[in-house]
């Protein structure tokens, strides 16, 4: 099938369309149409992304599923995925029946809610898959629209503040970006993405304004896409909207923003920081390994200090993300291989600790960490549960998190020893929070009167977790699932980067190595 | 000679004799007793006259000894003027009988100024530019004071009488200047006179205060202070028609005067322009944010939108004329689909343009708070709607012209105008609940909106509907 990719992606609008125009009513019965519509669309999505999957040749590493149509101002519609796409792809898909299946008690504006999802779904899947550079920005900013209103609409208390903060952040982020595309445009003369991939943009020393710019026009694009994906991502210091945006949001809200939405940030750093601007990516990224290891540092030990448990895992979300900009930054096999296994890995465990916040929110209605205490004698099946991902999100061996977290480490490790100590040192840092966190929500007696009639999890609260428990053991003790279908498109990316780096006559920091 | 001149004027003349006909005609068959059919005959005129002008395939020509320009450009304006127009016309029926309004005279005076801005845009020389501005400004303060009765109506209108006096003198004091130093009124002329780029100090003077006239008119900043008040004290379906076809004119006019009499020296005006688009977008992004009334809002709105058209003008290149073509007609459909809105706003009655009145309107009315939101995201110029094509068009033009910084100052003061649009949004889909809207039965006024709205959200899959190429045709036969 040649338009198999925008079947993937387009499934979910198509269903989006369906509900907006067909269901009628807030009766219990048309709730229930809605509810099992959404879910249907979202399976078949997935169903079809694997499909993607197993047609996938993870020995080639051009982009492969690919189609192309004409579009105005001599952009094109071209879709298609290669090996550092394809997961994203397949990690949207996955998460979104178990969003929906999350949001099955929501019954204020519930078309509408799905709707939103359903849309959002589109357009996340569209920015993996997208591989014109004005496509790919249609989709990257179109996401805003539907986040906003998921989270303005039925997000918590602030929500307003929260949604507001949310959408400007990222905007002024991302018409940066747009900037820079428009003059790669001008530059290069083209929007297709797999062209930009193989043009040299300029790196001759710039006088702007009586400054000199170091790398040239690829400096001044490097940085106006490092505005828009530290922003996504988020890195330290742009990284305040998360949290406000993670509290208020509702919770299938929250796990799409951590599963899905901040990989976009690293997404687009591997498909255009690295490679289109090869200079100006190992001129400064030692800048991002410092940022990342403060990001690593400061925002475990703010961690520490939060009385919200969505709060305090957004503040991990953060922590973790860190690992991944410095793991591509580092531009070396296990670095980019671990950056995108971490962000694989953090989808599965940051949106599952997300749900777990969220099955008890539905009982209590608070986040609040004091509300809590001694769960795990009402509740033992969500006490386990808990505890695997929390285990997961501290890195223990035998997790996928550990596995991302290691490979990152090691990168970096090559490059810079001392961004590498002062990264690792978040592991302890991660494992002191996350382990308190536990030990204040659940272990303990069960003293507070308002928890003594809690009930334990339902059937369909255990059907959601389990794909995502399955994944995280799965991808934890046999990593090569992941590594093997990214490992060869890794291995072209980071050669090219070294051997850009190479012609024009700098020393890369990175000594580059050999495969894993 | 004279027939063939004639023959290009000929959609004016009509016009003009339409205009003047109907005048007599209904004075002497019960005034105002016809109203609507007065309004729905002008509608019908401006249709025909747009589809006799869209379809004509004539060569570009020039008549009157070249004072009348009849090309694509000119055509491709005219069309836009005329579309919006009809549209903004038949819009303002029901709210005109219902406020008293729905006199004969009001769709004529539409008709004569469409007439004035027709001749805007083919003015080939500073003469006719000069008359078809005031036969377009004269009409436009006459119907911004529609409401005798109403203060804030009057009030309007003498203010933008008196500031659009300043302003058309402002205007001929330059064109005496241009006149005196080159010699000529004629764009042709002046455009010999300053061959070789080189601008004697009387023509660069002249050229600015021409520039300054006109930015009044496209109430760009700092010559914007009129817009508001006369925004929001018109009635709102003349404010719908200002903010719509008058727009579209004077940029018309704008492009036609810097292209066409100065585009031997782009340099010179060059930096003016994109003084007046930066400031522009900034103040209309940050004025607006404090506005409570959606007329005055809008206003400060379009002062922004002018900003970025403008940036489109500022690069001096034919893609930037095309970029700025797009945009103007982008950006009168999506202020026509608003304005269709406000006419809408009811509470027991009466008119309200007050914000927060739009209170959790996506409750009662989930198809209009839709398109109004899409609207608004259009404006804002978020994809995939069709207005961030615009900007995109335009953000290319400026950036091709060495003009990155300007680029970079229109996504920076576009996010600031962000917060306000979204602002609307968070009002009509999670503010508190208040005390509801009418639920206003013009149906005419709901299409235009859906049909506004749908445009927006349809032009990303349809190529834009292919104005992007009739653009570039128009601005090929300006920028050559």
């Amino acid at each position: 099938m040649s338009n198999l990719l925008s079947l993937v992606t387009f499934i979910p609008l198509v269903a989006a369309v369906i509900l907006a125009l067909l269901s009628r009513g807030d009766s219990e019965d048309s709730q229930r149409n809605v509810k099992y519509l959404a879910l249907a669309a979202t399976v078949f999505t997935f169903v079809a992304s694997l499909m993607v999957l197993f047609g996938f040749d993870s020995s080639n590493t051009g982009f492969q599923f690919v189609e192309e149509h004409s579009w105005l101002l001599g952009m094109q519609y071209k879709m298609g995925v290669d090996g550092i796409s394809v997961l994203f792809v397949m990690l949207t898909t996955f998460t979104m029946p178990l969003v929906i299946a999350a949001s099955w008690n929501v019954s204020h504006r519930l078309k509408e809610y799905m709707i939103a999802f359903l849309v959002l779904e589109t357009l996340m899947i569209g920015v993996f898959c997208a591989l014109d550079l004005v496509l790919f920005y249609m989709f990257f900013e179109a996401g805003l629209i539907p986040m906003f209103l998921i989270i303005g609409i039925w997000g918590g208390k602030a929500r307003i503040y929260a949604s507001f903060k949310f959408f400007l952040y990222t905007f002024l982020g991302s018409v940066l970006m747009l900037v820079a595309m428009v003059a790669m445009f001008a530059d290069a003369g083209t929007t297709d993405m797999a062209v930009l991939l193989t043009h040299n943009f300029g790196s001759e020393t710039l006088d702007v304004f009586g400054f000199q710019i170091l790398g040239g026009a690829q400096t001044l694009m490097w940085i106006a896409f490092f505005a828009s994906f530290a922003v996504k991502m988020p890195m330290w210091p742009v990284h305040t909207w998360l949290p406000d945006a993670h509290v208020q949001a509702p919770t299938a809200g929250s796990v799409v923003l951590a599963a899905i939405l901040l990989k976009m940030g690293g997404y687009g750093f591997l498909r255009f920081s690295l490679p289109m601007f090869p200079v100006a990516s190992n001129l400064l990224a030692p800048l991002v390994f410092w940022l990342s290891a403060i990001a690593i540092v400061y925002t475990s030990l703010v961690a520490l200090s939060q009385q919200d448990m969505k709060k305090l895992i957004a503040y991990s979300s953060v922590a973790h993300m860190g690992y991944v900009t410095m793991g591509i930054f580092a531009a070396n096999q296990q670095g980019v291989d671990g950056a995108i296994f971490q962000m694989i890995s953090h989808g599965f465990i940051s949106g599952a600790l997300f749900l777990c916040v969220g099955v008890i929110y539905d009982r209590m209605h608070t986040r609040d960490i004091d509300a809590y205490g001694g769960l795990v004698n009402r509740m033992p099946s969500y006490a386990l549960i808990f505890l695997f991902f929390t285990m997961a999100n501290v890195g223990l061996p035998g997790t996928s998190g550990f596995v991302g977290e290691f490979l990152t480490l090691m990168g970096i490790f090559q490059v810079n020893t001392w961004v590498a100590m002062f990264a690792a040192s978040g592991v302890i840092l991660s494992a002191a929070y996350a382990l308190w966190l536990y030990r204040r929500v659940v272990l303990g007696d069960l003293i507070k009167e308002s928890l003594k009639s809690i009930t334990d999890m339902g059937r369909r609260e255990k059907m959601i977790f389990a794909p995502l428990v399955v994944m995280t053991l799965l991808l934890g003790v046999y990593p090569a699932l992941v590594l093997d279908i990214i490992g060869p498109s890794v291995a072209a990316l980071v050669e090219t980067y070294h051997s850009n780096v190479a012609a024009h006559g700098i020393v890369s920091t990175a000594a580059s190595t050999a495969s894993h | 000679m004279i027939a063939s001149d004639f023959s290009t004027v000929l959609p004016e003349v009509f016009l003009s004799l339409y205009a003047m006909l109907a005048l007599v005609v209904f004075v002497y068959s019960g005034k105002d007793k016809h109203a609507a059919l007065s309004i729905w005959l002008t509608s019908g005129v401006f249709l025909l006259l747009a589809a006799i002008i869209g379809l004509s395939s004539a060569p570009d020509t020039t008549s009157f000894n070249g004072m009348f320009v009849d090309d694509n450009f000119a055509r491709f304006a005219k069309v836009v003027i005329l579309l919006s127009a009809a549209t903004v016309l038949v819009m303002g029926q029901d709210y005109a009988a219902k406020h008293d309004m729905l006199k004969f005279e009001y769709p004529l005076l539409v008709a004569l100024s469409v007439v004035g801005m027709m001749v805007m845009v083919s003015a080939g020389s500073l003469l006719t530019l000069y008359m078809g501005l005031e036969l377009q400004s004269l009409a436009l303060y006459v119907i911004a004071a529609f409401r005798r009765d109403s203060a804030k109506s009057t009030e309007a209108g003498l203010k933008y009488f008196v500031l659009g006096a300043l302003s058309s003198g402002l205007l001929l004091y330059g064109a005496s200047l241009v006149y005196g130093f080159a010699g000529t009124v004629e764009f042709a002329g002046i455009m010999q006179a300053t061959q070789g780029g080189d601008l004697s100090m009387g023509l660069l003077l002249g050229l600015v205060f021409v520039i300054s006239g006109m930015a009044f008119k496209v109430s760009a900043a700092p010559f914007h202070m009129w817009a508001p008040d006369v925004y929001e004290g018109a009635p709102t379906p003349v404010t719908a028609f200002f903010a719509t076809a008058p727009k579209m004119a004077a940029m018309g006019l704008f492009a036609r005067v810097v292209h066409d009499a100065f585009g031997g020296v782009i340099g010179e005006w060059q930096q003016v322009v994109a003084v007046l688009s930066v400031v522009s977008m900034f103040l209309g992004a940050v004025a607006a944010i404090g506005q409570g009334d959606i007329k005055r809002l809008m206003a400060y709105s379009s002062i922004a939108h002018m900003g970025f058209a403008l940036m489109g003008l500022a690069s001096g290149t034919a893609f930037g004329v095309q970029a700025m073509m797009v945009y103007m007609a982008i950006y009168v459909t999506m202020n026509i689909g608003m304005f269709a809105f406000i006419l809408t706003m009811e509470r027991d009655g009466r008119p309200v343009s007050d914000i927060a009145s739009l209170h959790m309107y996506s409750q009662k009315e989930p198809l209009k708070a839709l398109c109004v939101a899409a609207l608004m995201f259009s404006m804002a110029g978020v994809p995939p709607l069709v207005g961030f094509f615009g900007k995109f068009y335009v953000l290319r033009a400026a950036y091709e012209a060495n003009m990155a910084w300007l680029a970079v100052a229109g996504v920076v003061a576009s996010v600031i105008g962000a917060f306000y649009y979204i602002r609307i949004v968070y009002f009509m889909y999670f503010g508190e609940a208040g005390e509801p809207l009418d639920a206003n039965p013009v149906h005419r006024l709901h299409i235009i909106l859906v049909i506004s709205a749908a445009l927006m959200i349809a032009g990303t899959f349809f190529s834009l509907f292919g104005i992007e190429t009739l653009a570039q045709i128009a601005a090929d036969s300006l920028a050559n």
